[in-house]
């Protein structure tokens, strides 16, 4: 590694008293695809924000193609040729594209001269690295695939060298994340450094050159990625050993639990987000419902699970009707349990003490207290309890819920969803933000819930995840139900295709 | 992964933030009566002599208090609920009308039976005053803080038509009601005293303190321990989360309102029931307003605006014995130091945390 085009050393970041960053060394190599990978919360956003300006390094070196310099501000980074695509995009939706990427470099008064230069280097990009958008196209008309393109050429537009890319394909299909490792693959080609952040280990198996590790704030391991593995890089990421549980594949049960019939949900605006989908859940069977995040699935939940109502179509759940304008509260009466996609924004009360978030959902149950006041003792003790047999750490019922890890908030919302031996479970996205050592835990408490002949309608973006639990297979893209399948009788290219609105044109409808 | 936000231990949170906005506070005032030509250290010993340096301005400071936690915990209910609520005037007003009402009628019952509905009636008034924006918000979507201003000018427009035109006795001059009889007046502090055998000094203070300091223990019982106040801080925190729980914003946005406003009509049992014994004009005097600051620097609790209350009290007792004895500082300047107050530790709360966080976490390494 004669020219390394990055070189971190020493970096040291610190935010009261948590050490986000110990002393962290990384070499990347010029020319190169370098993936970071760890959990939640083991430093790679703040390193990766240190690169690009957003924090100051405590301590530590940043070497940039051998020049040491000092990144105060997002300016100096991009002055560097560090350029970055956040998770969450940085886009002017009522924008043009040209207008978004020329954005801050206008060049005058008048943006003329400035958007003909952006509309043409658009162009120019498109056809030497393949990342093809049209320069007059609204950003808030294109797809999510499209405006991350967007997003790779406002970097490149300004003169980036180097780009961070964190997280990128949580939130594009199967095919739009090939899309766009085949455009980082051309970018390598034509000598420009590769960050790549993620959590996906296939990912770095796919694309990278070398992946270092990253967990509790210290790099822990560098590797050339064609010397590794994956099992070998989730342990370095843990820091021991994980086993992942497996499905027995069958169904317990013939009983049909949840049953829902030609339902069509409406979102605030009056817009048709769910459009006559049909399903049925058996008891002792996981349903897994695949689809890009954003096609119907969050109101489809919260239809289910009685937080907006439908607008028209039956649901049954155990052979009951239900109403149609249900509150949460009357459908946990009937026996369901709703782990949200959402813990932050619905699952939990993020001030409350974690007791408090506990009970959320059944504040009115009898075994919390009398008709009128809640028994603080009683909540406290059936919450450690939870913690005790869901391993959440720390187990401290009265710690603030804000202060847990996310894999430690979600065994919280699963264990008070799970403990009232409900019949039909709805869980959505069980394992978003959560840590490998805890998707492992989350996982088998599901197959435990099987096993006990529940029906669970598993929710997930996570197309290997929904693989490793369901037994039945369906895809919802643009509101509509793309089909279904056995898990045994298809694979991820199909189920990718159905994701990305294609209809499959073979396999027969499982029951 | 963002800037955390900056989170103090419990103590710094509670009581020194508070203590160094209100020392800023001072501060300031000090530097408004220096700019006036007198000695700040003389108009504080005068200020702190008024209020608390002799058993009447004891009383009198007491009885300020009374008002402000009254409409201190009606603006924390309406808080906790994520509402804001600046109707307490209006609320008090139509308490006023409530106890008024219900005084008049029952007077001239024995007051074990006046007193109590009078008091119901004040709250109930309050109640439902404040149940309409509540009802608005829900269902409409009229946002509280308007709807809230709104009812305070429409209460004081029916104030002033009750008094002139119905509640006036015939041939009076000033828009009043008739006194009370007997039941329907709540006792000076001074005259329990008297009747059990000892000498308290003759001022304001009456039974309604004791009734504010009760409603603090309910409002606290309420918040943090009912199943209505898990709801109701479910609500706040997180809309969401309440649907998702099952909980109804809408219905609790309604009740949290009208708690609220119950509350705040309450203060008209101290000033109608148990100073004025009739119904007058303007007998809010800002209270309600007022309260807004004293939840704030409570930190929306009730212990918090027990102690925020009393400071106010000692204010207002303190402010005006100042005035009386410093003709150069007029009554305007207490009201520029109670602003100075209400802006350090309302407007400007948070100013001082993040620096504080960094002095506590600097002592303590991970």
């Amino acid at each position: 590694m004669s020219n390394p085009a990055i070189r971190l050393v020493g970096i040291e970041k610190r935010f009261g008293a948590v050490h986000a960053n110990r002393s962290v060394d990384l070499m990347v190599e010029d020319g190169s695809i370098h993936g970071i990978i760890g959990e939640n919360g083991a430093g790679k956003s703040t390193l990766m924000s240190i690169l690009f300006g957003f924090y100051e390094a405590d301590a530590g070196e940043i070497i940039v193609h051998g020049k040491p310099i000092r990144i105060r501000s997002s300016a100096d980074a991009i002055a560097a040729g560090i350029g970055m695509v956040h998770q969450h995009f940085m886009l002017v939706d009522t924008m043009s594209v040209a207008e978004n990427v020329m954005l801050g470099m206008e060049g005058g008064a008048l943006t003329a001269g400035g958007l003909a230069k952006a509309r043409s280097e658009i162009i120019r990009f498109g056809t030497e690295y393949g990342i093809q958008v049209d320069p007059d196209a609204i950003v808030g008309e294109l797809s999510v695939g499209q405006q991350q393109r967007v997003e790779i050429i406002k970097a490149l537009y300004r003169g980036a060298q180097i780009i961070i890319l964190d997280e990128p394909t949580g939130v594009l299909t199967p095919a739009e994340a090939e899309q766009l490792f085949r455009a980082l693959a051309e970018l390598r080609r034509q000598r420009r450094t590769i960050l790549l952040i993620t959590h996906k280990l296939k990912e770095i198996m796919a694309i990278t050159d070398h992946v270092s590790v990253m967990r509790r704030g210290e790099m822990v391991a560098h590797r050339k990625t064609s010397e590794t593995n994956p099992q070998e890089l989730a342990e370095l990421m843990v820091g021991r050993p994980v086993g992942q549980p497996v499905r027995s594949p069958g169904v317990a049960g013939e009983a049909v639990l949840l049953d829902v019939r030609n339902i069509s949900v409406t979102d605030a605006r009056g817009v048709l987000r769910v459009e006559d989908l049909s399903f049925s859940v058996r008891a002792g069977e996981i349903l897994g419902l695949a689809g890009v995040s954003g096609n119907g699935q969050s109101e489809l939940i919260e239809s289910l699970s009685g937080m907006m109502p439908r607008r028209s179509g039956e649901v049954f759940i155990c052979g009951k009707p239900v109403p149609a304008n249900a509150h949460a509260g009357t459908l946990r009466a009937m026996g369901l349990a709703h782990v949200p996609e959402d813990r932050q924004r619905m699952g939990l009360v993020t001030i409350f003490p974690a007791h408090e978030s506990a009970i959320l959902g059944r504040q009115d149950n009898p075994s919390y207290g009398s008709r009128l006041f809640i028994d603080q003792k009683a909540a406290i003790a059936d919450t450690a309890g939870k913690m005790t047999r869901f391993d959440v750490r720390p187990p401290d019922p009265l710690l603030k819920t804000a202060n847990f890890s996310g894999g430690n908030q979600q065994k919280i919302v699963i264990a008070r969803e799970v403990e009232t031996e409900p019949d039909v479970l709805i869980i959505a996205q069980p394992t978003r933000g959560v840590d490998i050592g805890a998707i492992a835990f989350i996982h088998r408490k599901i197959l435990d819930l099987k096993a006990a002949g529940k029906a669970i309608l598993l929710v997930s973006v996570e197309l290997d995840e929904i693989f490793a639990l369901s037994d039945r297979i369906c895809v919802m893209c643009g509101g509509r139900l793309m089909g279904m399948r056995r898990t045994e009788e298809t694979n991820q290219n199909e189920i990718g295709l159905m994701m990305a609105g294609l209809e499959a044109t073979t396999g027969e409808h499982a029951a | 992964m963002s800037a955390k936000p900056v989170s103090l231990p419990r103590w710094a949170d509670v009581i020194l933030l508070p203590a160094l906005n209100v020392g800023l506070a001072f501060l300031a005032s000090g530097l408004v009566v220096l700019a006036i030509g007198e000695s700040p250290l003389e108009a504080t010993a005068l200020l702190l002599r008024g209020a608390l340096g002799h058993a009447e301005g004891i009383g009198f400071t007491l009885y300020y208090t009374t008002n402000f936690i009254f409409t201190g915990l009606a603006v924390a209910v309406a808080f906790h609920a994520g509402l804001f609520n600046i109707g307490g005037e209006g609320q008090a007003m139509l308490g006023g009308i409530g106890a008024a009402i219900a005084a008049l009628l029952l007077g001239s019952l024995p007051a074990i039976i006046a007193l109590p509905a009078a008091i119901l009636a004040a709250a109930l008034f309050g109640a439902g005053w404040a149940a309409i924006p509540g009802w608005l918000q829900a269902k409409r979507g009229s946002h509280v803080v308007i709807t809230t201003i709104m009812f305070n000018f429409i209460a004081s427009a029916l104030l002033v038509y009750l008094l002139v035109d119905v509640f006036r006795p015939t041939g009076m001059m000033e828009p009043s009601s008739r006194v009370f009889a007997d039941g329907g007046k709540l006792p000076f502090l001074h005259e329990i005293a008297a009747s059990l055998g000892f000498k308290l000094a003759k001022s304001p203070l009456n039974l309604s303190f004791v009734l504010a300091l009760a409603s603090a223990v309910a409002v606290w019982l309420l918040i943090y321990r009912s199943r209505l106040g898990y709801a109701i801080r479910t609500v706040g925190a997180n809309p969401t989360a309440a649907r998702y729980a099952g909980i109804s914003p809408e219905r609790i946005t309604i009740l949290a309102m009208a708690i609220s406003g119950a509350l705040a009509g309450m203060m008209a049992v101290n000033e109608i029931l148990g100073v004025q014994h009739r119904l007058l004009l303007a007998f809010t005097a800002g209270y309600g307003f007022v309260g807004i600051a004293v939840a704030l620097m409570g930190r929306e609790s009730p212990v918090g605006i027990v102690f925020a209350a009393l400071l106010f009290g000692v204010l207002y007792q303190g402010g005006t014995e100042l005035a009386f004895d410093k003709p150069s500082i007029s009554r305007d300047m207490i009201v520029v130091i109670q602003g100075l107050v209400i802006l350090f530790a309302g407007a400007l709360e948070f100013m001082l945390k993040p620096w504080i966080a960094k002095l506590l976490t600097r002592k303590e390494p991970a």
